[in-house]
Parts: structure tokens; C-alpha cells; sequence
């Protein structure tokens, strides 16, 4: 067990934080959360500059362009972009993380030289296609359909909770191709360009009032055969290569500004006050807010005992379960403590009075989010349960 | 940065693990409790293994590991439920004759509120306290203690301390003494993250066997989610109190007095919510004398009132914000 870092992963870091001194201060302000237009600019702007110098697709293999970093460099990379308060992923998230990572484990050639490029340069944006009205934790009883018709699938059927799906130019998106076989069977992964006749996309408003997320309707849609990825009928074990990846190293940027979260709002109850004191004074919040820190230490060492366990054995494991349970339910528990803190300050959205609370407000809603998507933390506790504890399965 | 555990220190941890098997199993464990004092021929056999000599010299008969290694021994006392002043012996090694070997039972005073108790009182053959002035030795003999009829933890004897403690004797500076506070605390964490494991461990083959309603409880979301909750617990302190032991050893950037105080506020917890929730997975034969689950949740209360509870702590790490 060494958590220092080796002199090539100070190289690594030093070169990064000089590239980030400089490019930064060009960078305008950045675009509001809801403008859409002008965050997929801001977003893909900022992908451009990555690729440009050589820090695009961080982790991809570096025969398919990415920079071949490994897990530990990856972390400084994820370290080093949150402390200068560089872009974050973004609209980037699905491409990168998601699609990127499966069409490079089970794509053609054909299919990888012309998605991967356009990923890594910010040209095209991804959504995704999985969940539908029906089938959120139990994923594979899905039931768009994608019948095949000479050399097209033709789609029809809904998805939802497809975040940028307005601004996005391809879906990775899950169709059932079998309906005479069980479940897991019957599914094929498509790439399914968006601006395909017969799509239609409408905002779904979340309970914040912004409209991150959309619904997507198939009307006999034609998507090319050449479109799918692996067989027919192989579509969820492709799926599975990318889920992997969702509840591996993607949540590492948010224990950073989880642990900046923390320490701003600290700050902030030192400056509120309430019946004459400040609300630090508060020897109940204070230690409650000084264990929640503790928590996101634990949590940030968890992190490098994944990425370690990922440098070794190229798999996180069943600690990317551990960690979602955890990490989901302290930003629960971070987000009543805001509540509370604030009090009657936490009932606008936006700031209040000068004070900067609308930061805290916007976290604490996604907070809620948080236990729900990327596998509830009831299916997550379900996982843990089964498959490293043994226990059965209740069918 | 590799935070994965070396070959060595896995096969430290299952040579103790196999040690500890086979000389201290439960079934020990319960036979020191209904004896009423420490087995002294076993505490030797603990000494002689090497857990109180990890840190030391080879030239003064130790293994010269650091405190890393020390954390994945006392990870598995705490699994063994080993009882005795384990950290105290520990952090003594190097100040006072025969702890190393085991040969001497070594105690440590904590003033307390809102009574002081000593632990052990009737085992110790020598005593030491940390203060801001260093290290200061003891006689056991000179603090009057008065019996506690029926401590929480059977296992962990008590003392009532009526009227002044002497001062003793200064063994060590005030820089010993505040590293000993510090490896204290991780070892002390390494102790509850061990419950905190053997707790979930201890459930979850009770929920495989146990029948109602025609089949086994831990195939029920309730069981199953109660299991996954302590595997979850546990597996976060144990991050943290790693860290904690590696920032000690100097082989971290992250500030070991934060990283120390993280590690208890976690193992502490997840200790006590393991303790508890182990009780419970067992139902009404939980509640028993018999069966060991609430052994480990009446240490876990034992060890959280050592070297700052997890309030204390949580305070610490507040003000370091």
C-alpha cells in the first residue's frame, strides 16, 4: 500500500497543471446550466482543446486515439481538471465514457474509424438509449422493437430519461430484435443517428424544473443493419461492457466537488447567522458537517483502492457497488444538512440575498437523483447482497 | 500510487488470520470471558507472533514493518475479538520491558468523563498515559480502582478510579507521545474495522441458514439489503483507516492527523452499526447471551470511548475545514 505517486505520474501531473495554466484564463464564462446551445458549444469547445493537446479519451487505448493514461493517471487527470475548475465532461459523458469504451471493445473497424474519431474531437455528441417507461431497474425486459425490413431495422417504441438527447447527434440504444426468447436474449445495440426521420424528442422536466433529460419516441424509424453493434441478439452482454464502465471510475470528479461542496459550505455557515450566533456556532451542525467530511475522505481513499484494483486486474469490481451505495446516500445526507443549515435560505433555487446558495440548492436536488440513477441503490444492495456475500436470489 | 495491499502484507494478514484461528477462536474467546482475567500463556503466544514487536528494530527484536502492517495485525485481533489492552501493549514496546514479548500486560490511562476508568485492572502489570508533556510510566499499584460489577463488555474489565492519579514517571517526549496518540487512534480503528468485518461475516452465515417461512431469511430484500449495508460499512473504513496507516508511514501527501481522525470517526461507526445490525439479522437468539454477534457490538462501545469517541473526532476534522 503506497499512495504516493511515481516520479512519470508527477511528470504527468506537473505537464497537465501547465497545459491547464495556460489555456484556462482564454476560456470565457462559462455558458448557464440551461442554455443548451451554448453549453454543447462550451462542452465540445473545450473536447477540441483536449484533443488538440493530446488529452482526449484520457484512458482509451492509444491505437484507437486516446492517450492510453492509466488508472492512476487517469485520477490525477480527473484531480488535476477539478482543482483548476476545468470543464467537466459533460455533453462529452456519454461518448467518452459510455459509447466510446463499447464500441471500442465490440465495434468493426468500420464502425470504430468513423465514431471514435468524432467522439475524441468533440465533434458529435452521444445520448443514450436504455430505460424506458417500463424498464428502469429491470432493464432487460425493454421493449422497443427494431424488426428487421431488407437492410434496415425499423424502430418503434420509447425511451426515456435520455439525458441531451435535444442536442445529441447518435444514441447508443438498446432495441429487443427477439420476442419469442427470454429476456436478455432477445436485445441488439444500435447506433442510431438522431436526426433520423420518424424521431421525435420532447424535454422531460425534472423535479428541479430544468429539463436535463429527455423522451424519445420511435415512429417507424429506419436504422441501416450496419448500424448494430456485435450480433443480433448480443445486445446485452455489449451492454454489459458499458454499464462496467458507468459504476467503475465515472463518479471520481464528483467526490472532488463533493469534497468542495463540503468545504464551501462550511464557509458558509461561519458568515450565516441565526438567533445571534453563527450557524457554525452550532456545535450539532459543525460536527455533523465534520463527519460528512470524514465520510468523503473515506470515500476518496476507497476511490484509489478501486483504481489500484483496476491498475492490477484491469476490473473494479464490486468496489464501484460499495462505492455508489456510499457516495449516493452521504450526498443524501449532505443534502438535508444543507437544508437545514440554510434554512429558510435553502427555499429559492437560486441565491438569496447575495449569499451563494443556489450552488448548494442545485446539490442538493441532484443528490436525490443520485441514489436512483446509474442502478438504484436497492438493485446495488441486491448486487452486494448476491455477489459477494452469497446470499440468494429471491425470485 | 498502488493502494492494493502487497504479497507480503497478504501473507502477513493470513498467517495472523490462521494464528489467530486456530489459538484464539470464539470458543476461546468465551472461556477467557467466563474466567474473569486475560490468559497469560496466550497473551505470550500473541507477543511471541510478533503483534507487539511489528513496528520495532530488528536490533531490539522486531520485525521494523510500519504501521500499515501493524493495521492489517489488529484488523484481524479485532476479527478475533481478541480482548485485552492490545494497544496499549503495543504502543509500550518500545518504553517498557516485556510488552514486545508479550511477557508484560501493559495498560493505559485515559482520563475520562464523566467518570475515569481503568481498563483491565486486575491484568496489568505496568501503565502509562499520553499527556501534551510526553509519555509518563505508571504504577499500577498507586490508583486506587474500585471494581465495576458488571461492565458492558464482559470481556473488558473495569475499573472505577477514585481520587488522584499520580503524575508518573516521564519516559517519553511530548513528540513520542503525540506519534503514540496518533498510531493509537489507526491501530484502535484497525481493531473496529475488524468487527465491523467478523460482524457482517457473522450475519450473513446466519442469514444463509436460518429458516422462516419456509425458506432462508437472507433471500428477503430486508435481510439481504440489512448484509449489503455492513459489507458497505465496513468496506468504506476500511478505506479510510488504510489510509490513515499509510499517511503514518509517510507514504501518502495526505495530512495524517485528518486522515488518523477520518479513520476513527468510520471504523467507529461502522463498528457499532454493525454490532447492532449483526443483533438484529440474528432476531430474538441475538438478543442472547449465547450467541457471539452482541460481543462484538459491546466492544465496538468499548473501543469508541478510546483516544476520542467519534463526536470528538468529528469535531477534530471540523475544524480542520
Amino acid at each position: 500500500m503506497d499512495l504516493r505517486y511515481t516520479a512519470a505520474e508527477q511528470q504527468f501531473r506537473a505537464d497537465l497543471r501547465e497545459w491547464l495554466g495556460d489555456v484556462l484564463p482564454g476560456l470565457g464564462p462559462e455558458p448557464h446550466r440551461e442554455d443548451w446551445e451554448a453549453r454543447r458549444a462550451w462542452d465540445t469547445g473545450w473536447q477540441r482543446m483536449l484533443y488538440d493537446a493530446g488529452y482526449a479519451g484520457i484512458n482509451w487505448p492509444k491505437e484507437f486515439g486516446g492517450r492510453g493514461a492509466t488508472p492512476a493517471e487517469h485520477l490525477i487527470f480527473i484531480e488535476e481538471t477539478e482543482r483548476a475548475r476545468a470543464p467537466y465532461v459533460g455533453m462529452n459523458f456519454v461518448g467518452l465514457l459510455h459509447a466510446g469504451p463499447t464500441l471500442i471493445a465490440e465495434a468493426s473497424d468500420e464502425q470504430k474509424a468513423f465514431h471514435l474519431p468524432g467522439i475524441l474531437k468533440g465533434e458529435h455528441v452521444w445520448c443514450q438509449g436504455f430505460s424506458e417507461p417500463n424498464a428502469g431497474s429491470d432493464l432487460a425486459s425493454l421493449r422497443c422493437r427494431a424488426v428487421r425490413d431488407g437492410d434496415d431495422y425499423v424502430v418503434n417504441g420509447q425511451k426515456i430519461w435520455t439525458s441531451y438527447g435535444h442536442m445529441a447527434d447518435y444514441c447508443e440504444m438498446l432495441v429487443r430484435t427477439d420476442t419469442e426468447v427470454p429476456k436478455h436474449k432477445g436485445i441488439s445495440w444500435l447506433i442510431v443517428p438522431m436526426k433520423t426521420p420518424g424521431i421525435d424528442i420532447r424535454p422531460l422536466e425534472t423535479m428541479e424544473g430544468t429539463a436535463e433529460f429527455c423522451e424519445v419516441f420511435f415512429d417507424d424509424v429506419r436504422i441501416p443493419v450496419v448500424n448494430r453493434v456485435g450480433d443480433e441478439n448480443d445486445g446485452w452482454r455489449v451492454t454489459m461492457v458499458t454499464l462496467s464502465f458507468e459504476r467503475g471510475t465515472a463518479f471520481v470528479s464528483d467526490v472532488l466537488e463533493s469534497m468542495e461542496l463540503v468545504r464551501d459550505l462550511a464557509e458558509l455557515a461561519k458568515t450565516i447567522t441565526s438567533n445571534g450566533a453563527t450557524r457554525w456556532e452550532d456545535a450539532g451542525l459543525r460536527r455533523e458537517i465534520g463527519r460528512i467530511a470524514a465520510e468523503f475522505d473515506a470515500l476518496w481513499a476507497l476511490t484509489k483502492r478501486n483504481i489500484s484494483q483496476a491498475q492490477r486486474t484491469g476490473l473494479v469490481g464490486v468496489g464501484g457497488n460499495v462505492f455508489k451505495i456510499a457516495w449516493s446516500d452521504l450526498r443524501q445526507h449532505l443534502g438535508d444538512v444543507t437544508m437545514r443549515l440554510l434554512d429558510r435560505a435553502s427555499l429559492s433555487l437560486d441565491d438569496v440575498s447575495e449569499l451563494p446558495t443556489g450552488r448548494h440548492i442545485h446539490a442538493r436536488f441532484y443528490a436525490i437523483s443520485m441514489t436512483i440513477a446509474a442502478g438504484t441503490s436497492q438493485v446495488n444492495r441486491n448486487i452486494v447482497g448476491e455477489r459477494v456475500l452469497g446470499l440468494p436470489k429471491d425470485r | 500510487m498502488d493502494f492494493e495491499l502487497t504479497d507480503d502484507q497478504v501473507s502477513l494478514q493470513e498467517g495472523v488470520r490462521a494464528f489467530l484461528d486456530g489459538r484464539f477462536p470464539l470458543d476461546t474467546v468465551r472461556e477467557i470471558e467466563a474466567a474473569g482475567h486475560l490468559d497469560r500463556g496466550r497473551w505470550a503466544e500473541l507477543g511471541e507472533t510478533g503483534v507487539f514487536s511489528i513496528t520495532l528494530a530488528e536490533a531490539d527484536g522486531g520485525l521494523e514493518l510500519g504501521v500499515s502492517e501493524a493495521a492489517l495485525v489488529f484488523e484481524e485481533l479485532g476479527r478475533a475479538l481478541v480482548p485485552g489492552p492490545l494497544v496499549a501493549t503495543f504502543l509500550a514496546a518500545p518504553w517498557i520491558d516485556g510488552a514486545a514479548t508479550g511477557e508484560t500486560i501493559v495498560g493505559r490511562f485515559e482520563p475520562g468523563t464523566p467518570v475515569s476508568v481503568l481498563e483491565h485492572p486486575a491484568d496489568l502489570d505496568a501503565l502509562f498515559t499520553l499527556t501534551s508533556d510526553g509519555v509518563r510510566r505508571i504504577e499500577p499499584a498507586t490508583i486506587a480502582t474500585r471494581p465495576v460489577e458488571r461492565p458492558i463488555d464482559a470481556l473488558t474489565p473495569l475499573g472505577i478510579v477514585d481520587g488522584d492519579v499520580p503524575a508518573g514517571e516521564l519516559i517519553a517526549d511530548a513528540a513520542a507521545a503525540e506519534r503514540a496518540r496518533l498510531v493509537g487512534i489507526v491501530l484502535t480503528s484497525a481493531l473496529q474495522l475488524g468487527l465491523a468485518l467478523r460482524s457482517t461475516e457473522l450475519a450473513t452465515a446466519y442469514a444463509k441458514e436460518r429458516e422462516q417461512f419456509g425458506r432462508v431469511i437472507g433471500s428477503f430484500q430486508a435481510v439481504k439489503h440489512l448484509c449489503a449495508d455492513m459489507l458497505v460499512r465496513a468496506e468504506v473504513a476500511r478505506a479510510a483507516v488504510y489510509a490513515a496507516a499509510v499517511a503514518l508511514d509517510g507514504r501518502s501527501d495526505d495530512d495524517p492527523v485528518r486522515a488518523a481522525a477520518a479513520a476513527k470517526i468510520l471504523a467507529g461507526d461502522a463498528a457499532i452499526a454493525n454490532g447492532k445490525t449483526g443483533i438484529q439479522v440474528h432476531g430474538g437468539i441475538g438478543y442472547t447471551w449465547e450467541v457471539d454477534a452482541q460481543r462484538f457490538w459491546k466492544r465496538a462501545t468499548v473501543l469508541d470511548t478510546h483516544f476520542g469517541n467519534s463526536d470528538e473526532h468529528a469535531e477534530a476534522v471540523a475544524a480542520m475545514l
